[in-house]
């Protein structure tokens, strides 16, 4: 599997009155071809602003990527500047988004189809014809009945579960190779998200498309994706296969995480206290406050790097790093 | 129905339970026009029938639109029952007024889903925590009133120094802790808890789902309402769990028995859809995908409402509509097929 | 999570909490009210303008040079000079005295067709808010045809019925602009109640009075405020049109509307015998509207804890 997108040394942050806020700290990750991964943490932990940033569509002022790279096929997106052709040629294109709001993402006052051709055309300079054609097709695949018709609809004659399958229609149309998936499930009922995924799962498998989960669902990731990024206050704490991390998670907030779900007949153990401000931390591990499991040392050393400690299975926690 | 038959179903009920619910129905008239006349009927709750013992939880899930915020809201008598019998703790409450209400209001709470649009953002905290104690004229001095209000802050895991502050400086599973001090304020008998996690960060839920566990280990006779989508914190809960579709209970069992045999196919639809966070348990199960959309309850399907979406159905889920009954075991279920 | 785990220095559950509270530093109400009304520098200027006439009409008697009624038939129509900084009008009368004593007026005036249109709108308003769908679409029907009524036709036919003076024009502005109060209120009532805290407090047995007294007006007086402080510059406005028009209040009172009207005739050779009242009416207006939107800022409940 050949690499599609690596992230380097990526930071976010945003002004406010009250100081600035790191929302993104240090990310580094990377994308295979083809490949699913899951990226996990509670609001405010800088997932989405994570992912927008790669997009460069973080609203500035008040927010600013500060540092890091993230090359897609050979070009650093971050090299352009927020409004350049090469930017909106890739935007859309060539790395797609879904987002969990449907109704503002679509325009109100075009036609499902209108707003489908715009991007063909735009994109690939397809004729009317043909864009036409591509989309209703689209529409197929998405599970959308009588697309010929629904096509000439507009957003608010759909339901909600058939305006965020638009979306995946909309995002598949120019058979991206990434597509990014914020929360793009979650306002929806269980059953609907349920065909969603799956329709998800099953698209980006026949396109080769890899595609990124942002999600606070850690079913979501168990079932789907291959890999996991857990993120926490800005930084990605954990990564590793679903499989590695579910067998053995080794940052103590990953494990807390998981024993949040609530299962039959077990006691839950959640996670005490809550998520720390963003706005001047101190260097320390960010989890310290309530982490489970400190000791005297975490108090005094700075967080510790993503390391690896086998396989795809990287770790984020000085005291795990030791014991290894 | 008159009233001779709903005395025959009120001595059919169970003694001693804290709320007893006999085929509730709940019509929403649709108006139109600048004289809003009536010209429809939502049919948001068809039938329900249930009943809630001193300390159990009764775990309520569906999809949005299936009725099971306005079974919360009928039990707390926000809304008027259009008929049936609601029984809180053996009086029939469903036609009571409103001022003669009042007295069961101490009895009875409500959790909200929204943590900021449940506390006024003009009260501090003390006073949204002890509105209860004033309303009722259980508040005494105004020291009395503080250190009850302390107590309580206390009891859900608040500090009680912070009881001055106002809504906007607590965070969101604080203030779903807040909305809890309030509710047990007046020593309620039943909580109705509406989707009290959704709105909370994974973290937050589960501190706010054992929280509610401990209050109800200190008080044996605390019941529960717990309405959610999420069936894996229902299960975890709840004592018994009833499954809705459109404005009816489609199942209803022991938290257990429905997740281990569960017979209603929508249920079963339902637990797959949930996806576990489990890799290997996920790659043990199958999925049942549902095909097409909920339907709306101002236009019901015809016989069993699920039939169009349902891969078990016959022809005759369309004709008729299935009751609910009992298999066995305590497990009630509404469906032709099984 | 299992056996592989290595137990480790296991703390205490107060520890927790005492980490979290560099997060929930409380904030002074008073404070940030005050923080977030002088956020913008033109409402400091509207805001000083509006102390200004405060004082200026307090102390009107003291700081104006001349009596303004005090006529001086030697000093007719005078330039501004040392003796008459804005010179004098037709009848000899100071000019900077007239405008000083005018700011009483102006004042007056709104604050009373405030007073009268706001209790008048926000009792109907809340009627409308808490009665039933039908009661309340015929309310508002009605408010929406007064609305669409041209006020300054309304405001001409009432003042023209009634003894002109200043109870006349507060109650022919008064009427007019009434309806808008009901809408706002009306409006705000409807919103406040959608929210769950007031389905909370009726789970718990509040009456009703207590509901709109504890939970609704308290969340209906801020945006009240704001409409009243800009209404404020509409009534002086509205007054001064009235004055102008000769129905509101007449010479020789020194209202600034009847100013602009005889100093009208002088256009040509003493044009600041109507411009200065202008400007006056002007400025007092401009500073109502920057308070109110001072205000609206500070006083909305969806801006706390954003402007830390």
């Amino acid at each position: 599997m050949g690499r599609l997108l690596t992230v380097n040394g990526l930071s976010t942050e945003f002004r406010t009155e009250r100081g600035v806020v790191r929302a993104v700290n240090n990310v580094s990750y990377n994308i295979d071809e083809g490949e699913i991964v899951g990226l996990v943490g509670e609001s405010g932990c800088g997932k989405s602003v994570s992912q927008l940033s790669l997009m460069q569509l973080i609203p500035n002022p008040p927010g600013r990527v500060v540092a890091g790279s993230a090359e897609f096929e050979g070009v650093d997106l971050l090299k352009y500047t927020r409004r350049s052709r090469e930017l909106c040629a890739i935007r859309g294109n060539r790395i797609s988004m879904i987002f969990q709001e449907p109704m503002t993402s679509l325009n109100p006052a075009m036609t499902i189809a209108r707003q489908m051709s715009e991007v063909l055309t735009l994109h690939l300079n397809l004729d009317k014809k043909e864009a036409r054609e591509r989309s209703t097709d689209m529409l197929a695949q998405v599970g959308i009945p009588d697309p010929g018709k629904r096509a000439d609809d507009y957003p608010h004659q759909l339901s909600g579960g058939m305006r965020q399958r638009v979306m995946v229609a909309m995002a598949m149309l120019c058979s991206p190779k990434l597509i990014i998936a914020d929360e793009a499930t979650t306002a929806l009922d269980a059953t609907i998200q349920a065909q969603l995924l799956e329709l998800m799962y099953d698209l980006v498998g026949r396109y080769h498309t890899a595609l990124v989960m942002v999600t606070h669902n850690l079913g979501i990731v168990a079932r789907y994706a291959d890999r996991v990024n857990v993120m926490y206050a800005g930084r990605i704490i954990e990564t590793g296969t679903v499989k590695e991390i579910w067998a053995d998670p080794l940052h103590p907030y990953t494990e807390g995480l998981l024993s949040c779900v609530p299962k039959l007949g077990e006691k839950l153990e959640p996670i005490k206290g809550m998520p720390p401000s963003l706005i001047n931390r101190p260097a320390t591990c960010p989890f310290l406050p309530r982490c489970r499991f400190r000791t005297a040392a975490c108090f005094k050393e700075p967080a510790a790097e993503l390391t690896y400690v086998g396989g795809q299975h990287a770790t984020a926690c000085n005291r795990r790093l030791e014991e290894r | 129905m008159g009233g001779r038959a709903e005395a025959v179903i009120t001595e059919k009920v169970e003694k001693g339970n804290t709320v007893d619910v006999v085929n509730l129905k709940m019509y929403f008239p649709v108006l139109r026009g600048l004289l809003k006349r009536k010209v429809a009927d939502v049919k948001a709750l068809d039938d329900v029938s249930f009943s809630i013992k001193p300390g159990e939880t009764l775990g309520l899930v569906g999809e949005s639109g299936c009725g099971k915020t306005t079974v919360g809201r009928c039990i707390l008598r926000l809304y008027k029952p259009t008929k049936g019998v609601l029984l809180f703790e053996g009086t029939d409450i469903s036609k009571v007024s409103e001022s003669d209400l009042r007295q069961f209001r101490r009895r009875m709470a409500l959790v909200f889903q929204d943590p900021y649009s449940s506390l006024d953002p003009r009260m501090n905290s003390c006073d949204i925590v002890g509105e209860p104690l004033k309303i009722h004229g259980l508040a005494g001095s105004r020291g009395e009133y503080r250190d009850r209000v302390a107590e309580l802050f206390t009891m859900t895991g608040l500090r009680p120094d912070m009881m001055d502050r106002f809504p906007h400086e607590y965070s969101g599973g604080q203030r779903q802790r807040l909305s809890i001090a309030r509710a047990l304020a007046g020593a309620p008998s039943m909580i109705v808890c509406d989707e009290p996690i959704s709105a909370l960060d994974v973290s937050m839920q589960a501190q706010i789902l054992n929280l509610l566990q401990e209050l109800q280990s200190k008080n044996d006779r605390l019941s529960y309402l717990f309405i959610s989508h999420d069936l894996l914190a229902v299960q975890y809960i709840s004592q018994r769990v009833a499954v809705m579709y459109l404005g009816r209970i489609v199942e209803l069992s022991t938290s257990q028995e429905l997740y281990s045999n569960t017979l209603h196919p929508y249920s079963r639809a339902l637990l797959s859809a949930q996806p576990l966070p489990d890799p290997a348990a996920e790659e043990r199960r199958s999925r049942i995908i549902l095909t097409g959309d909920v339907p709306t309850p101002l236009n019901p399907p015809s016989g069993c409402a699920f039939h169009p979406r349902c891969p078990m159905a016959k022809k005759s889920c369309a004709e008729s509509r299935p009751e609910l009954r009992d298999v066995g075991g305590d497990h009630l279920v509404a469906c032709h097929c099984v | 999570m299992d056996g592989t785990k290595i137990v480790r220095e296991q703390i205490p559950d107060d520890e927790f909490e005492v980490l979290e509270e560099e997060q929930l530093s409380g904030v002074n109400e008073l404070k940030r009210f005050v923080r977030a009304f002088f956020r913008r520098k033109i409402v400091v200027v509207g805001f000083i303008l509006v102390v200004v006439v405060l004082l200026t009409a307090a102390l009107a008697d003291v700081i104006a040079p001349y009596d303004p009624y005090e006529q001086d038939l030697y000093q007719v129509l005078a330039a501004p000079g040392p003796s008459h900084p804005l010179g004098t009008d037709a009848l000899g009368r100071d000019l900077l005295s007239r405008i000083i004593h005018g700011s009483r007026i102006a004042l007056a005036v709104g604050v009373c067709t405030v007073l009268v249109s706001a209790s008048i709108g926000t009792v109907i308003g809340l009627i409308a808010g808490f009665s039933d769908s039908r009661l309340n679409s015929l309310i508002m029907r009605i408010t929406d045809i007064l609305i669409s009524v041209p006020s300054l036709v309304l405001q001409l036919l009432i003042a023209s019925a009634l003894n002109s003076g200043v109870t006349g024009v507060v109650i022919a502005i008064g009427l007019t602009l009434f309806p808008a109060y009901i809408r706002l209120i009306n409006g705000q009532v409807l919103s406040v109640k959608q929210n769950d805290y007031i389905s909370a407090s009726r789970s718990m047995g509040a009456k009703k009075s207590r509901i709109i007294v504890r939970h609704v007006v308290r969340n209906v007086v801020s945006p009240l405020i704001v409409m009243m402080t800009i209404m404020m510059g509409m009534s002086i406005m509205a007054e001064a049109g009235l004055s102008f028009l000769g129905l509101g209040i007449l010479p020789p009172a020194a209202a600034w509307g009847s100013m602009c009207r005889d100093g009208y005739q002088y256009l040509m050779t003493r044009p600041l015998l109507s411009i200065a009242p202008g400007l006056a009416i002007m400025i007092l207006v401009f500073a109502f509207n920057m308070v109110g939107d001072g205000l609206r800022d500070a006083l909305d409940p969806k801006l706390r804890g954003a402007l830390k």
